[in-house]
């Protein structure tokens, strides 16, 4: 029971990653309708924007946190400048691939600047964690735990309590008429990007000390946070948050009970059992072509 | 020239020059070396090439997003190195199993499409291949593991050794030249253009007979074949294999070939794979950041060339294809007289349909002769549109029973109603946008249970009596996005027409279309009234409508409110308030 109880806790916290990861899918699929294979490289990013800050300009952790993720807003538009504006009108198809190069092109430049060795980042605690009961609480992924809670109520506030909000709501149900309604459509989905980017950064950041910074570490995770959206349902934000989560916990307890070096593999054969059962997810709603 | 010969020219079209490749490309073999660095190119940029070959039919033909290729070429590559390595197998038998578990397992694959599309088969071949590099390197009893395979032996065939450098290469290139043959043939057969079809458009696909769904399984079965075989050759090819070299990288590097060179055509795919495998050649001075020039040029060519390097070339290079001379038989529906009889061909009762608590239909009863033009017409929202996509399949009724012919079709698919003999067309236009104004109508024309659907030379006969019909004859070979909106209807039209059906419903064919268009779109209903076939024609244009019709059904609100001959339904009190408001009584 311990163990299952420390499974539980590790696989919350590992899924909370995924989870972020996993809303800026979301959040991207809905106001543009972009299947954004670039996202897991916005965490890897977003990691190496805390490695140069923090551990060769030497800047406080929690500053260089900070500039970090408003960077990653910033890099967010430029990524969808070269990725998703010049090809808008043609489809969802060659908007995925050039995603797919982007991810490619910023693996392999951050490989050029820093070469293949994993960077380690300090976690944002120098306290190792706390013991609650049978469960050893280790402080990064308690970190994790609380930023990603604190940052799926912000965003629910921002979403459903701002005009801002409201607008980027309008944008994602139906573009056309959002513009008709003077809402700048364009500004929205960029801004989007921003914060899908910045969101993206953040888990970057937030998963770094528990992992280790290396070129590779995004693909994977954002592979996993789009298995945890197709699981929760398509589109929809509650159940890419569970699906993340469940991803996580079913992961880590399939690797302690089952098999390690097929840990990888529970997280696409959980997805590949939802796409054939239920594929319309947790949330999902049934999705046809009007006629 | 008559269709007849141009049909048994199409056999061994292409054979020719196929047959001269093959010589040329084992000349090549020859005089290129038979050992060391540039035979490894070669011998790669082969079987990459037969590998890339296959996305052009699931990616360019159907437009199923593939990431999976490299896992393919996997499975054929350890296909060969188990089977020879660790069983004694020979090299052909153990290509044979290797080639069969790719499309067995391709297949499967393909399943993923039956409820999904898009990015959430991407993430499904994603996963796939993820799955098969786990076990390609974990189940190291089995694979051998990270270490790989070595000393993979080539095999003799009738004799012939293929043990050297020059025969194997030799064997890779008549391979590609074969595979390059089958696969630019098929676009332009049955199965090709119902893969393109599917691609432009599945829901008006399922609605001209095709079932899309086995269209797909068969475009992901085939392109894991070609997948498959190329994995084979490289593994006979290089003689040793590792798990590395089948990675998800390596599935991104396949895509890149097929988009780069043009995934409309194997002959892009072709030049994509030679420049890809070549191009480090070129760029060794790059060093590091290749791959990240790589990704770079990913994105330019996605924006810049849409259709490859090869659809460059093409639109370069070729002329504008010609119209299609020589005369057609007219449509046989049209020597026809057949004027309306008593039998009741399309029977609905109770027909409801849902949409949370919005009642579109409320339970709608209506009987359409056989021979009759049946108007369907009702003020916006009133379930016009709902009815008709309910009656082809496309909705599922919430209650109430469709009978077409005498079979109840309320439970069947699209497809299968199509095949009864129900055509339809849509409100918005729902043509095949990649394909010519003749290839859209031909799809139409190969509908299965159509008397001419297994005969392609009737097939194209038809579809161009089709053509002529609604007066497109001189514009069978554009493209059907080059058409005016009002033409691309008729060739909607031409498209139910040439199906011969029973019964063809027109949604709202008057929609968009200009008064010059609405008046000859009537002429042409009346060309088709009075020759035995049904229409049931949706709309809400009167005058159209008041032309045509034997009979007019009204809906509002999802209820039928009037039923009947036209002036009987048009004088309807009922009618005229849906349709114009409650009388003002002030009005003159």
């Amino acid at each position: 029971m311990a163990t299952f109880l420390q499974l539980l806790f590790t696989g919350l916290g590992i899924g909370a990653i995924y989870a972020l990861v996993a809303l800026g899918f979301v959040l991207l699929i809905r106001a543009a309708s972009v299947v954004n294979f670039g996202q897991g490289q916005f965490s890897m990013v977003g990691a190496y924007l805390l490695v140069v800050f923090f551990n060769v300009l030497e800047v406080p952790y929690l500053l260089s946190m900070l500039i970090s993720v408003v960077l990653m807003a910033g890099f967010g538009v430029l990524f969808a400048g070269a990725t998703y504006w010049p090809l808008r009108h043609r489809g969802g198809l060659p908007v995925i691939i050039s995603t797919i190069g982007a991810s490619i092109f910023l693996e392999n430049i951050v490989l050029v600047l820093y070469g293949p060795s994993p960077e380690v980042l300090p976690g944002l605690f120098d306290s190792p964690g706390i013991q609650v009961g049978p469960v050893f609480m280790d402080s990064q992924y308690l970190s994790i735990l609380v930023c990603a809670t604190l940052l799926v109520i912000l965003q629910y506030l921002i979403f459903e309590k701002t005009l801002l909000g409201k607008k980027l709501q309008a944008t994602s149900q139906d573009k056309e008429m959002a513009s008709l309604l003077g809402i700048p459509v364009a500004l929205m989905i960029l801004f989007t990007f921003g914060y899908s980017a910045a969101l993206g950064g953040l888990a970057g950041m937030l998963v770094a000390p528990v992992l280790f910074v290396s070129v590779g570490m995004g693909g994977l995770i954002a592979l996993k946070a789009f298995a945890a959206n197709i699981i929760g349902g398509y589109g929809s934000i509650p159940g890419a948050i569970l699906g993340g989560l469940a991803l996580g916990v079913a992961e880590t307890m399939g690797a302690s009970y089952i098999s390690v070096p097929y840990k990888d593999a529970f997280a696409f054969a959980m997805l590949l059992m939802f796409l054939m059962v239920r594929p319309q997810g947790l949330f999902g709603e049934k999705i046809s072509e009007k006629a | 020239m008559s269709s007849v010969n141009l049909a048994s020219a199409r056999i061994w079209r292409g054979t020719p020059q196929a047959l001269l490749a093959c010589v040329v490309a084992i000349g090549l073999a020859w005089i290129a070396p038979g050992e060391g660095y540039y035979l490894n190119i070669l011998m790669q940029a082969a079987t990459y090439a037969i590998a890339v070959s296959g996305l052009v039919v699931v990616l360019g033909y159907c437009g199923q997003i593939s990431i999976a290729q490299a896992a393919f070429f996997g499975i054929g590559a350890y296909g060969v190195a188990i089977g020879t390595v660790d069983f004694g197998m020979g090299f052909f038998p153990a290509m044979a199993l290797g080639v069969g578990a790719s499309a067995i397992l391709g297949v499967i694959l393909g399943f993923g499409s039956l409820r999904l599309g898009g990015h959430y088969l991407a993430m499904v071949t994603i996963s796939f291949q993820q799955i098969m590099t786990l076990f390609a390197t974990n189940w190291i009893g089995f694979t051998h593991g990270p270490d790989g395979i070595r000393d993979i032996p080539r095999p003799s065939l009738l004799g012939i050794s293929f043990a050297n450098g020059h025969a194997f290469l030799a064997l890779c290139f008549v391979c590609l030249v074969l595979a390059t043959l089958a696969i630019w043939r098929l676009k332009t057969g049955r199965l090709g253009r119902a893969m393109q079809a599917v691609r432009d458009n599945e829901l008006a696909a399922g609605t001209c007979g095709i079932n899309v769904f086995a269209i797909k399984v068969t475009a992901f079965g085939i392109s894991a074949v070609m997948g498959g075989i190329g994995g084979a050759l490289f593994a006979g090819g290089f003689q040793y294999i590792s798990p590395d070299q089948f990675s998800f990288g390596e599935s991104i590097v396949l895509l890149t070939m097929a988009l780069l060179g043009g995934v409309q055509s194997p002959f892009g795919s072709l030049v994509g794979t030679m420049v890809l495998v070549i191009l480090p050649e070129w760029l060794r001075f790059l060093k590091q950041i290749y791959l990240a020039v790589y990704g770079a040029a990913v994105i330019l060519i996605m924006v810049f060339l849409p259709d490859g390097l090869w659809g460059l070339m093409l639109a370069r290079v070729i002329k504008r294809s010609k119209p299609i001379e020589g005369t057609v038989a007219p449509l046989p529906l049209l020597s026809e007289r057949g004027k309306e009889t008593a039998e009741i061909v399309l029977k609905i009762e109770g027909l409801a349909k849902h949409f949370g608590g919005v009642k579109a239909l409320d339970g709608i009863d209506l009987n359409v002769r056989r021979g009759s033009v049946h108007a369907l017409i009702g003020p916006n929202g009133s379930g016009k549109s709902t009815f008709v996509n309910v009656v082809t399949g496309l909705y599922k009724p919430t209650f109430g029973k469709v009978t077409f012919a005498g079979q109840d079709i309320t439970h069947a698919a699209p497809h299968m109603r199509n095949r009864a003999g129900l055509a339809r067309t849509f409100q918005n236009i729902r043509v095949f946008r990649g394909m010519s104004v003749l290839e859209n109508v031909m799809v139409g024309a190969e509908r299965p249970g159509n008397d001419i659907a297994e005969n392609p030379a009737d097939v194209v006969d038809r579809a161009l009596a089709a053509l002529e019909f609604v007066g497109l004859r001189g514009d069978a070979h554009r493209q059907v996005a080059a058409l005016s909106y009002g033409h691309q209807r008729y060739v909607e039209i031409a498209r139910a027409l040439a199906a011969s059906p029973q019964t063809v419903l027109l949604d709202e064919p008057a929609a968009g279309l200009n008064l010059t268009e609405k008046h000859e779109l009537g002429e042409l209903l009346r060309r088709l009234k009075g020759h035995g076939m049904t229409i049931l024609i949706i709309d809400h244009d009167m005058n159209l409508v008041e032309q045509v019709a034997d009979h007019i059904t009204v809906l509002n609100f999802g209820r039928r409110i009037a039923d009947g001959r036209p002036a009987d339904v048009l004088a309807n009190p009922d009618v005229i308030a849906a349709y114009l408001g409650e009388p003002r009584h002030e009005a003159a």
